[in-house]
């Protein structure tokens, strides 16, 4: 007895016939990239990716892309359409015009197609040590921290970032400058130093307060603007700008108050 | 430009780069509102100035700003009403405060910003109408 | 000239088991070189959309003995018993070590870790971060396995072969995919821990990454694949995208009505419908027994027909909109999102889709598989402690218990390893395998990479959806073994060097074929019911034939051949599962 798969729907599916214009490259080939025009029968419920895969499947073998959730939660397939920065999983083609540009995520190196280097932002990522630095050793046989549903809150939107890289996309201080770490990797070293059991606010002081931190930051805001998890990174920039701000005054007014430090060195990180 | 290891680098344009989207627009509007402060600054700091010179001094810089300076004085009115409000709409992300628990929302933040602008505009305004009798 | 990288513990696969088996060694064994290969960003691994929870004991009013028989007898008995009582015991112990390394979980108002029920449990066990468990936990741990210099990562590297010898493993070839260039990375242990292979299917909750390539490069070195007739199906995906809707949101109290507005299970031994929630009960049930519920409904004409075909709705109404917001709002913007539907006012039509393979490598206990130094670990193994059916908010947990496990026995491996293998032999071996995938560049073929994967989904879906038949299976098995004839000579339309995914997609194709050829084969050889393997011919449970793990081996060139292994039993013999009523 045979599942029945191709079940009987109410209706069958409308398709809008939309004009996709996508910027390729092959490094072996080419010397700068250029559009590619491709006309995709499109079905009302669509995302941008599922128009992109099926040029894949049926016009183009050649087209490179990145994705893999398709739930907006991996983060992989962030590209720009029509010259805004977005996840193709996310972006509904029946908000679309009948012409759609589609591009490599901006101010990153293109690799291929639609596909860039992401390795420096990775980078940007582990520069801020983003990962608990505790007050001191605990055992498993201490249980867990507490932490009450007040100090989860103060933390819990910095911890939605799912490192699609819009954000570096949007923002104009990391297309103009290069070093600048960026909005994710700075809401990312604010997620560690709410949370309730880090202590590493200091550790991260060299870093996050210098010119290539914070301080490159000049709250254009296009950052939270774009992203799709709502983690608000320009937010958490000024935050720590307020922080860093106060310690530094308190290193001069009350000398005598030691910054926070873990008791215990973690491999890598600084005296 | 292509890199020796393959990839492509599409720059910036350095000075026109804000020109691409109205977000970036209003960003540059923002920051240059702070200029048009800044000059009325120093015109108020004139002022002060004449000011201690004695009052025919002081009236005669009222006029010429009154005269002379009526147009850009409407200009520099409306960058700083840009920059206040622009300013105000951005502050609850630099103060997540929270009141018995919840945080509290934005709008309250903005809302006690436009608040202390009205009283205190309100507390200059009277003072000026009838400082004089004081 | 073979490009060849030395390292003592090669790791395939940078989800939740392998950062953690990479942490467990960079932690503990610092001397040890770690290479992490991934064919993606560790962020972007399938761990990061599993939303409920990873169970572990903590009330005081739970205990291991508890989550033993929910475990077992949730898999419908076919689970290692002397696996699943290391895994009780180590769960809450490994859940811990999250917490400490600064994993966001749900908090009590009194601070402590939050638990709510899930599906198949008798005491609420399931930690949970609001409804993004699996992005936090995979998110920690990447962020802790930063801390250690001593894991060096190969993002963007294919992993195409096992280098195997005379039963030992040697290392693994890889294609780095940004340059096209195949390397071989001679290991003295390797940990295979790749995830499931869900995308065999049609509709399916997981990403296009899940092609079961981990699988695939065991089985051809000898390794069984242990018990892939079992595939679960998740009661609760979008229809159309598949996109998961947790389990959680039924833990939370949302119910599931037909047509009729009709809370159905209860006609399918999981009720009574009220009190409700009510713990092993209707909605609560394990998960094989609610899609077997749909197909049912479906049957009978009570489903709802939406634009992708038929569903059930997903009631949440009841909750309120503060209560959504708080615990399941990703549940919220995807139904949003994806299906135009609000949950706080309107019901979510729901189907089930194909989410989780309980079968994969064959495994012990203690991660190892049948080739000397070669371990699993993760959805791509089968210990197995999953039995015919797993519960859900097990398979988060298994990765941190036996991605460490199979982390500290790969090093031990290592300590005890005595030289003097011909080296000569082993890179010979190693170039025949990058020789093998580079001839795919020379091929000039006739099949379509897109036309194959399709006739292979609607194979899979008609012949070993969620109920089987002799009939169904026999076609099944006969169309794949032809689809895999026609595989041979697939069409690469793209030859070119850098990030080539025409070649990842035909390389990930090829692991599908052989994957769903086991899965096909192994199902039309179990000639009962049990679990989420379910046959209209043979309709009852047998464990007088049956109460083994099917092994299938593989054959170049033919189907594999099938074995069976007896199934562990220490406490808990075969009864019947039992579920709703006053669920003891």
């Amino acid at each position: 007895m045979k599942n029945d798969v191709s079940e009987e729907t109410e209706n069958t599916p409308v398709v809008r016939n939309v004009q996709f214009e996508i910027l390729r490259y092959n490094p072996d080939q080419d010397d700068e990239p250029y559009y590619q025009t491709y006309q995709v029968p499109c079905q009302e419920e669509w995302v941008i990716l599922d128009a992109i895969n099926y040029i894949k499947d049926n016009l183009d073998r050649s087209l490179s892309y990145r994705w893999s959730c398709h739930m907006a939660v991996c983060g992989s397939c962030g590209l720009m359409v029509n010259g805004e920065a977005t996840l193709s999983c996310h972006s509904f083609v029946r908000e679309m015009p009948d012409k759609i540009r589609i591009e490599p995520l901006s101010n990153f190196p293109v690799a291929r197609d639609l596909i860039v280097d992401m390795d420096g932002f990775v980078e940007n990522l582990a520069s801020v040590k983003p990962y608990i630095i505790p007050a001191e050793e605990r055992g498993l046989e201490d249980g867990w921290y507490n932490q009450s549903p007040a100090q989860l809150e103060k933390y819990q939107q910095y911890t939605q970032c799912i490192n699609c890289m819009l954000c570096y996309s949007a923002c104009p201080q990391v297309g103009l400058n290069e070093g600048f770490i960026g909005p994710a990797a700075l809401a990312l070293a604010h997620r560690y130093n709410q949370d309730s059991r880090d202590v590493g606010r200091s550790a991260r002081e060299d870093v996050v307060s210098s010119n290539v931190g914070i301080w490159e930051c000049s709250f254009v805001g296009a950052c939270s603007e774009v992203c799709p998890k709502h983690v608000d990174p320009a937010a958490a920039i000024q935050q720590t700008k307020i922080a860093a701000t106060a310690d530094y005054f308190k290193r001069f007014l009350m000398p005598w108050v030691k910054p926070k430090k873990s008791s215990s060195l973690e491999p890598g990180d600084e005296k | 430009m292509k890199l020796d290891n393959g990839h492509y680098i599409r720059p910036l344009a350095r000075y026109t780069w804000w020109t691409q989207q109205s977000s970036y627009i209003r960003y540059i509007l923002r920051e240059v509102s702070s200029l048009f402060i800044g000059f009325f600054s120093i015109v108020l700091v004139c002022g002060l100035y004449r000011l201690s010179q004695g009052e025919a001094e002081f009236n005669s810089w009222r006029e010429a700003l009154w005269s002379n300076g009526f147009a850009l004085s409407i200009i520099v009115l409306f960058f700083a009403g840009y920059h206040s409000v622009s300013w105000f709409s951005v502050t609850p992300k630099a103060m997540p405060l929270t009141f018995s628990g919840k945080r509290v929302a934005p709008e309250i933040i903005i809302g006690a910003h436009w608040l202390l602008w009205l009283l205190s505009s309100a507390f200059v305004w009277l003072l000026f109408i009838y400082g004089g009798d004081l | 000239m073979l490009s060849v990288i030395h390292c003592d513990v090669a790791i395939i696969g940078a989800g939740g088991a392998g950062l953690r088996a990479a942490i467990e060694v960079a932690r503990d064994y610092p001397d040890i070189n770690i290479a992490l290969l991934s064919k993606v960003y560790p962020m972007r691994s399938h761990t990061v959309a599993a939303e409920g929870g990873a169970a572990g004991v903590v009330k005081g009013e739970d205990n291991f003995e508890n989550h033993f028989n929910d475990t077992v007898s949730g898999g419908d008995w076919l689970c290692d018993q002397d696996a699943v009582e290391f895994f009780v015991h180590e769960a809450p112990k490994e859940l811990t070590q999250m917490e400490h390394w600064g994993c966001p979980w749900s908090r009590t108002p009194e601070g402590d870790v939050a638990v709510r029920p899930f599906g198949g449990m008798k005491v609420e066990r399931t930690w949970y971060a609001a409804d993004k468990t699996g992005f936090h936990m995979l998110h920690t741990l990447f962020q802790t396995s930063l801390k250690y210099p001593g894991i060096k990562r190969y993002d963007e590297y294919y992993s195409t072969a096992i280098v195997e010898h005379e039963g030992q493993c040697y290392g693994v070839t890889a294609l780095d995919m940004r340059t096209g260039q195949m390397r071989f990375f001679r290991a003295k242990s390797v940990i295979i821990a790749t995830g499931g292979a869900g995308r065999v299917f049609p509709f399916t909750t997981n990403g296009a990454i899940k092609t079961g390539d981990g699988m695939a490069m065991a089985y051809r070195v000898g390794v069984p694949l242990k018990d892939m007739e079992f595939i679960q199906y998740h009661p609760t995906g979008l229809p159309g995208t598949g996109i998961l809707i947790t389990e959680g949101s039924r833990g939370e109290g949302g119910i599931l009505v037909n047509k009729d507005n009709y809370r159905y299970l209860q006609d399918y031994d999981l009720g009574p419908p009220d009190p409700w929630p009510r713990k092993k009960a209707m909605e609560l049930g394990p998960r094989d027994r609610l899609s077997q519920a749909f197909w049912h409904e479906q049957r009978k004409g009570n489903t709802v027909k939406t634009a992708f075909g038929d569903a059930v709705l997903l009631d949440l109404r009841h909750l309120g909109e503060e209560k959504i917001n708080q615990r399941l709002p990703m549940v919220r913007e995807l139904a949003v999102s994806y299906m135009s539907v609000d949950p706080v006012n309107e019901p979510i039509p729901v189907r089930p889709v194909i989410h989780y393979t309980m079968g994969g490598i064959d495994t012990d206990i203690d991660a190892a598989t049948s080739v000397a130094g070669l371990f699993a670990a993760g959805e791509c193994a089968c210990v197995s402690i999953n039995g015919a059916n797993r519960l859900g908010s097990n398979s988060l947990t298994e990765l941190l218990v036996f991605g460490s496990r199979a982390g500290r026995n790969a090093v031990q491996f290592v300590n005890q390893l005595k030289s003097g293998v011909d080296e000569e032999k082993i890179l010979a071996i190693a170039q025949q395998e990058v020789d093998s995938v580079m001839g795919l560049f020379q091929r000039q073929g006739s099949e379509s990479i897109p036309a194959l994967r399709n006739e292979m989904n609607q194979i899979m879906e008609a012949g070993a959806g969620i109920y089987r038949s002799e009939e169904s299976l026999a076609l099944a098995v006969k169309q794949i073994a032809a689809l895999k004839v026609r595989f041979a000579d697939v069409d690469l339309s793209d030859k070119s060097n850098v990030y080539n995914t025409d070649l990842i997609q035909a390389l990930e194709l090829g692991s599908m074929i052989d994957v769903a050829e086991a899965m096909a084969v192994s199902a039309f050889n179990r000639r009962e019911s049990r679990g989420s393997h379910q046959r209209l011919d043979y309709v009852e449970r047998n464990d007088q034939d049956y109460l083994r793990h099917t092994l299938a081996t593989y054959a170049a060139n033919a189907a594999p051949t099938i074995d069976y292994r007896d199934v562990v039993i220490t406490k808990s013999q075969p009864a019947e599962r039992v579920y709703g009523g006053d669920s003891k």
